[in-house]
């Protein structure tokens, strides 16, 4: 599984075909929340994507050690280790970020995107292809967060990472700054990129979630009838029962 | 076709036809509407006119080019002019001549078209663009000071404890929308409205007794009669009350739920003018009363004939 084209086969689909925020939209919390300008929402992107990354690799690593039973707050606890480090570089090096952030950063611990991964990949997979799961879940999170944050800061303030853009006439459309813009700039972002991918999909490009064979990653793929499938009820049983014979032995 | 044929034609239902159509329910408010506009020219001078057309005429063009895209035409029913025009009503004469037309494209396109156009709008459309224009614009939307009148409107007055002619009030010889300061032109537009059987008191009344009653009770002068029919007839209690509670999307339909509606409506218009830090909250008391709408047509559902009552609904 750990081939360089599942590499980046994981980096495309983070990015584009399951982009997190627009495809999955998981993480609506920061997403809306903390996206009142372009630096706020590449700041929290990146520090995502770093919990991610490092988090997917992690248990990926210890897959076959954590029970399955308590696999979940396991992931917890190895998932609020990374935050806590990131929390505490912010604070050191980056003070104004941390503050812009505020309790947002703490709250990553229970960022669905990243359990979400852990779920559905990590747990599954081996440890190369799940840091670029999580590289490119982060950077796909990343771009959207900056793109939100970058379109609230220009109507709202007129400016973009800080550079005033629209000219000085330009009354800024307060609104965009507040949460209900969040959810203007979300709703338009996305129906635009489904309108790309629709008329890309009438073309015959293949946007499709897993665009090359089978990931495992059942629970976001679209093949309905895959044999390999685990997580309709009756196979998802078998495949983690398969896991806690495993233990058992 | 032949009289035998005829009379035993077979149809489905509804079997018994009315000759009311939007377009003439909503041209009638159109014309309701024109007392309070035509005093709004009158009272704030030509730049009202220039705002009523400048909303009206991109209310009716988004709604147009949005029909473009759909390949389906509403414009006809008028609706959009009804909502252009509302709009209108609720700017202040002072504002950029653009606001307008940035609140008419949101009204018709984010908060109507976008629901699946007329009927399927969560929210009134005029209010919803007045209140995306009065956050995103605060300092734009709440000055009011034009050639005729300077200062604070008599609500501001009230809040801050000054005393105000409730005469000037009730004529509408006062700053304030371009809609929303005669008492006198609303209400007679209103009337048409009754008598033309197109609203009914329900709302506009249990709202406007359960308003004057929340201030007596709660609006920390006593029982001071002149301070309520201040408050009364000052912002835009009355063209709400008559014009945009009563549209026919947004509100209950059940008579129980208008009424229950139009309490809901009273209360929280007392609770944002008298307790709030803004002197005026009729637009946002009507938008939640918008959002709460389902629900109130979820417990006022009459019990049908024979039927258990408090049976779970709609189930």
């Amino acid at each position: 599984m750990a081939g360089k084209s599942n590499v980046t086969e994981r980096l495309v689909n983070g990015i584009i075909k399951e982009n997190p925020t627009f495809v999955l939209t998981l993480g609506m919390c920061p997403t809306l929340a903390v996206t009142t300008s372009a630096m706020n929402g590449l700041g929290m992107g990146l520090t995502t994507a770093a919990v991610l990354a490092l988090s997917n690799m992690i248990i990926s690593l210890m897959r076959n050690i954590i029970p399955n039973k308590v696999r979940i707050p396991a992931f917890i606890v190895i998932i609020a280790s990374f935050v806590t480090v990131v929390e505490l570089l912010l604070k050191a090096y980056l003070p104004s970020l941390n503050d812009a952030l505020g309790v947002y950063i703490p709250l990553i611990v229970v960022n669905c995107i990243i359990l979400g991964r852990a779920e559905s990949y990590a747990y599954f997979n081996s440890p190369i292809p799940s840091l670029f799961d999580g590289v490119g879940m982060g950077l796909g999170f990343s771009i959207a967060l900056t793109l939100i944050g970058g379109f609230r800061e220009l109507l709202g303030v007129g400016e973009v990472f800080g550079y005033r853009v629209m000219p000085e006439s330009y009354t800024p459309i307060g609104i965009f700054v507040l949460a209900p813009g969040a959810f203007f700039v979300l709703a338009t972002l996305t129906a635009v990129q489904n309108y790309i991918k629709i008329s890309g999909a009438k073309k015959g490009k293949d946007t499709s979630k897993i665009g090359s064979g089978c990931s495992e990653d059942c629970m976001n793929c679209g093949e309905k009838g895959c044999g390999k499938r685990f997580y309709d009820t009756t196979e998802a049983t078998v495949e983690l029962d398969k896991k806690d014979v495993k233990e058992e032995n | 076709m032949s009289e035998e044929m005829k009379m035993y034609k077979v149809s489905s239902n509804p079997h018994v036809r009315s000759k009311v159509s939007t377009n003439g329910i909503m041209m009638m408010v159109v014309l309701a509407l024109m007392p309070a506009t035509g005093f709004g020219i009158y009272n704030f001078g030509i730049r009202a006119l220039f705002h009523v057309l400048i909303t009206v005429g991109s209310a009716v063009l988004t709604e147009f080019v949005f029909g473009l895209i759909r390949k389906k035409q509403t414009i006809s029913d008028l609706s959009a002019v009804v909502t252009g025009l509302l709009l209108a009503l609720n700017l202040p004469v002072s504002a950029p001549l653009w606001i307008g037309a940035m609140g008419s494209v949101f009204a018709i396109l984010v908060v109507k078209m976008l629901f699946g156009g007329l009927g399927q709008n969560f929210m009134n459309p005029a209010l919803a663009a007045r209140c995306f224009l009065l956050i995103s614009f605060p300092a734009l939307m709440t000055d009011f000071t034009c050639d005729a009148y300077t200062g604070a409107t008599p609500l501001a007055a009230l809040k801050a404890g000054g005393v105000v002619n409730v005469t000037d009030m009730i004529i509408g010889k006062t700053a304030g929308t371009i809609g929303e300061t005669s008492m006198i032109a609303i209400v007679f537009g209103a009337c048409v409205l009754i008598m033309a059987g197109i609203i009914d008191l329900k709302i506009p009344g249990s709202y406007i007794v359960s308003f004057a009653i929340f201030v007596l009770v709660f609006g920390g002068r006593g029982f001071d009669l002149q301070y309520m029919s201040a408050q009364l007839s000052g912002g835009g209690l009355m063209l709400g009350a008559f014009f945009m509670a009563t549209d026919y999307v947004t509100r209950p339909i059940t008579g129980k739920g208008q009424i229950v509606f139009g309490i809901f409506l009273g209360i929280m218009t007392g609770i944002f003018r008298i307790f709030g830090p803004s002197a005026e909250g009729v637009s946002y008391a009507i938008i939640l009363g918008n959002i709460v709408t389902p629900l109130i047509e979820k417990f006022t559902m009459p019990v049908p004939f024979g039927g258990k009552v408090g049976a779970k609904n709609g189930k």
